[in-house]
Parts: C-alpha cells; structure tokens; sequence
C-alpha cells in the first residue's frame, strides 16, 4: 500500500530542509570558514589568515576575562539553582508529614507553582530592565529596603565588586521555579509507598531528600544541570540589557564579547566568529561532560 | 491538597505524649517550609509588583519613595509608552512575526516530523540527525553569517526575513518533539485508512494531525513564548533605521531613552504593558504551558 508515497515525502520535506539548510546550516558552515579569516565586515575584501585568529584569541586578555566569568556562573548558578529547586520542589511535593504514614504537599501548592514559574515565560528583556530598576541606587526597591533599615546603600551594578553578581543572582532567581515544577512533576512519579517507608524507618527530611528524593530524580537532575550549564554559558541578554558588560568588564561574558567584536563600534567578522567557535566547542565539552560524569543506571518503577 | 483522612490511619496508636510531641516538631517543621515557600514567592513576586505599581506613580514618586504606593492611577504613563514610545507599534510587529513564523514552524516541522515518523526511505536517519542536529549549537556561532546569508537573499530588515529564520530556527526541536510524538501514535489507523483508498496526503490531514493534536498544542506553546520573547536574532536582522523593531527589541530601546529623558514612569509602563499579556495567557493556560515547557526540556 505504500505507492504514491513520494509526493508526499518530497513535498513534505523538501520546504523545510530548503529552509533549515539557507538560514541554519550553511550559517553555521560558514562561520568556520569566516573564522579563518581577517574579515573586517562590510568590505568584501576578506584574505584567509589559518589559525591566526584563534592564536590571537588565546593571548586576548579581555577574551579570557569574559570566559572567566562564565567559568564562575558555571560553578555557581546550576548548583544554586538545583539546590533551590530541589529544595522548594520537595517542601511543596511532601512539606507536609501528616501523621506518621502520610507524606503531603503543603498547603497552596498550586498557587506557589503559578507564581514561581512565572518569570520563565517572560522576556530576558523585561527581567533585566526590571531588575536593572531594582538595583538602581537612588530609587530602587533593593536600595529603599536597606535605607529604611538605615543599613549603607551600594551602587550594586555601578560596583565592579558587586555587579556580576548582581546579574548571576536574576540568573537564578529567573530559573529556579522552572526547576521547582520539572522536579516537582518528576517527584509526582515516585510510589509514595517508597517515602511511606522511609519515614516509618524514622528517617529525617534531609536524609529523606539526599538518600531517596536526589537518586530516585538523578535523570532529571542530570538533564537540569546541562541545561543550566548551557545558560551560564550565555547570558548575554542579561549582561548585555543590565550592565552591559561593565563596569571596567568587571560582569563581561563570553556572548557579549562575540556580540561587541561583530557587531559593536568595530565589525571584526573574522575574528568574531573565531569567538563563536570557541563558545561551540564549549559549549558541546560542557554538555559531554556533564552526560560523561553524571551517567549513572537508570532506575524504573513498575 | 488537604485530606485529614490520611492522618488518622497511623499504624499504631501513639500515645498523647508522643502524639502532641509529633504535633510540636510538625508545627516547626510546617511553619519552617512555609516560611522559606512564602519567602521566595515574596521574592519572585515583589519585583513585577513594584514595576506594576510603580507604572501608575509620578517620576517625582519614584525618585523620592520606591517603596510608597502611587498617589493616584496615572494612566497616561501607559498612553505615554504606548503611543510616544512606539510600545504599541512593536507590539503590533512582534505580532505580526510570530503569527507567521508560528503558523510556518508548526506546518513545517509537523509536516517534516510525520515524514521522519512514518516513511521510509534512503537516507532518513541521516537527515533527521542533520536536522535535530541543530538543537545542540549555540546561535552566537551563526549570527556574522546568518545576518549576511539574511541580507545577500534581500531580506534584511523585513518582516518576511525574520519570520523565515525564527522559523528555520524553531524547526529542530519542534521536528524533534513532534516525530517522537507521532511515533507514539498508533499505525493501525493509518493502514486501515490507506486500505479504503485514502490518500497519503488526506490521511494526513484529516486522521494524523487532529491525532497529534496534544503534542502540536505543547511545542506550539513552547515554541511561541520562545519567538514571542526572543531577543538576540531580531537585535542582528532588524538593524538600522527603517527597521521594524519587535517588542523586546523595543523595550530594551525604550530603557536607553529613558535614561536620557529620566522617564521612569513611562519605563516601568512599557514594562508593564509588555508583561501583561504574557500573565494573562499564563494564568488561564498555566497548567498547558507548565507541562509544555517542561516537557520540552526534558524529552
């Protein structure tokens, strides 16, 4: 029964592949051709340099700056992110022990949901430009709490000792009730029968969370922290809209590095996408990494 | 969420005793996790009020005050970010883009995933892994070349570029999602239908896509907060003068010239404007867009 299938599978593909291969593919091809180049933009004139852009790149001390930066978010924001998760995932999917042989969510577990994930389907854009008026020195939220309590108001963002992490904080604070709810749903799936015991056992919240809780969801753990890691490797939007970059590149980050150096007050093409090279294979280590380390047996209820 | 039913099916008896010391250690325990819940709602929710209050207030208010409430609703705030500040105009673009590109990553990518789904033919596991192969590069690597790709086929600065390449870009997750999803779906239908003379194309779409019906509501859910917010590709297509700016795009001008003008009020409203929406459509499709969100980050 299968004749006459063709029409279908050429007209069916043949559109999206013309349009992934013009505006995906052969973009991302020929950002490593660019990348071998000392291509200065608008010009057509373009000569072929080798590894010369990537040579430079090694020695470019604002380069390693931007990468440094990231390599902290890195460190930081997965780890605080999936603590916090994991931590406000648990208090509402079993807060609550009623008795000894029941483990509930607390109360108005739906309504902390709804205002947790809020911030992940709003714009980047709005949350840094709020969050740029919370930290303001003046007449910011942040500030006008401190001085109320007469405690010093820093400048926070003007800071170059505070303002990167002022941005790896909103990074947080923006991800962690997604996390909240994918942990949340993933621990719906595990028998309750499983905690019922544990705790007739007399065993304590943290070891409940640590020996049970964190093995039984180590998948989706495992998911979040390449996910996460893939974020803190970005941050442009927040970076960009907060501090953008500053002061002194003290909040630099390797995106808006790459962004500046094509598109900013020089169009160095060549050079930028030598960059952009760099933040691929990053990228792809970090996210082998984490799927290399973190690859345990995969545990399944019946 | 509150069934004392369950409280009373201890397995032993407990004394008073114990049972009023269990009570102690769960009242501390309960006060304890509500007070760190309540505290990180504060913390979420705090900052979108203050920006929603804040939009009513005068600048004078917002300078002097942060924490005080707005002395009356200046709502000429809003007309001012609406008209002066162009957020209606972007808000118009930004729908008119993601109208399109929605409607062309839907149709596509669910036309692509049927194919990866159910034909067979040479080279389909290649082409699949090409496709969702995307998924997996960062976009700053594409921006030089894409902008020039953009501008050589003559759709720099226009509508049609920026719906064609959100769209380009949507595609590996959505053919991802969605050729998991139809595999999922039974094949006798399909065979039945083939064997009463019905075509490939009919059964299409008149039998598979009304089936994947659930999975085309997640990843069309996914993918529009996801082109409705996005930022870095119209900030490298839409450049220059006579551009069309999108909403994000617009807002993040309108806090650059804020800052010259010392318009805070009409920041915040722009703000306020731009999110609103997005809580509406958040609050009545919660449970959709929780489930399709998540759903789309760990399959």
């Amino acid at each position: 029964m299968r004749h006459g299938k063709y029409p279908l599978i050429i007209t069916f593909l043949v559109p999206p592949l013309l349009l992934y291969g013009i505006f995906v593919l052969s973009p991302y091809l020929q950002a490593f051709q660019i990348s071998t180049t000392n291509w200065l933009g608008y010009s057509a004139h373009a000569d072929s340099v080798g590894m010369a852009n990537f040579r430079t790149l090694w020695h470019d001390g604002q380069v390693w700056n931007a990468i440094k930066n990231n390599a902290v978010m890195l460190a930081v924001v997965p780890v605080l992110t999936i603590g916090l998760g994991l931590f406000f995932a648990t208090m509402l999917n079993m807060g609550g022990r009623k008795g000894r042989a029941g483990v509930t969510g607390v109360r108005g577990t739906a309504f902390y949901r709804m205002v947790y994930f809020f911030p992940q389907v709003l714009s980047v854009v709005i949350i840094a430009l709020l969050w740029r008026e919370v930290y303001h020195p003046n007449n910011g939220l942040l500030n006008g709490a401190l001085r109320a309590f007469g405690l010093p108001a820093p400048t926070w963002l003007g800071d170059p000792r505070t303002a990167f992490w002022c941005v790896l904080a909103v990074m947080v604070w923006s991800n962690v009730g997604f996390y909240v709810v994918l942990f949340g749903a993933a621990m719906a799936a595990i028998p309750r029968d499983i905690y019922e015991a544990v705790m007739l056992d007399g065993a304590s919240r943290w070891t409940t969370l640590r020996r049970i809780t964190v093995p039984l969801l180590w998948d989706t753990v495992q998911v979040a922290w390449i996910y996460l890691a893939i974020a803190a490797l970005d941050g442009f939007i927040l970076v960009q809209q907060m501090t953008n970059g500053g002061p002194n590149f003290s909040s630099d980050v390797i995106g808006l590095r790459m962004y500046e150096t094509a598109f900013g007050s020089e169009t160095k093409f060549g050079y930028a996408s030598a960059i952009g090279v760099v933040m691929l294979f990053l990228t792809l280590s970090v996210a082998v990494l984490a799927l290399r380390t973190g690859r345990r047996d995969r545990i399944e209820y019946l | 969420m509150d069934r004392p039913a369950t409280t009373g099916v201890a397995k032993a008896e407990p004394t008073q005793a114990e049972q009023r010391q269990l009570r102690r250690e769960l009242g501390v325990a309960n006060v304890f996790s509500h007070g760190f819940l309540l505290l990180w709602a504060a913390l979420t929710a705090l900052p979108l009020l203050w920006m929603f209050l804040s939009s009513f207030k005068s600048d004078g208010e917002i300078l002097s005050d942060p924490w005080g409430l707005p002395g009356a609703l200046r709502f000429e705030n809003w007309a001012r970010a609406w008209t002066e500040a162009h957020i209606g105009q972007y808000f118009l673009n930004s729908g008119v883009v993601v109208a399109g590109s929605l409607t062309l990553t839907m149709l596509f990518g669910a036309a692509a995933a049927y194919v990866f789904a159910r034909y067979e033919f040479r080279g389909r596991q290649i082409v699949y892994y090409l496709f969702v192969g995307g998924m997996m590069f960062p976009v700053f690597l594409a921006l030089v070349p894409l902008f020039l790709v953009v501008r050589n086929v003559g759709l720099g600065n226009t509508w049609t570029g920026l719906i064609l390449v959100y769209a380009a870009y949507s595609l590996p997750f959505t053919v991802f999602f969605m050729t998991a999803f139809f595999r999922t779906l039974p094949t006798s239908i399909a065979e039945a239908a083939l064997i009463d003379g019905c075509g490939h194309f009919r059964l299409f779409f008149r039998v598979m896509l009304p089936m994947a019906r659930p999975g085309l509501i997640s990843v069309a859910i996914f993918n529009f907060l996801s082109q409705w917010n996005q930022f870095i590709l119209p900030q490298v297509l839409m450049q220059g003068e006579d551009s069309k700016p999108v909403l994000a795009q617009g807002l993040a001008a309108l806090a650059v010239s804020q800052g010259y003008q010392g318009d805070f009020s009409g920041l915040f409203a722009g703000l306020t404007i731009a999110t609103l929406p997005v809580l509406a459509v958040y609050v009545a499709f919660q449970r959709q867009i929780q489930t399709g969100l998540t759903a789309g980050q760990l399959k």
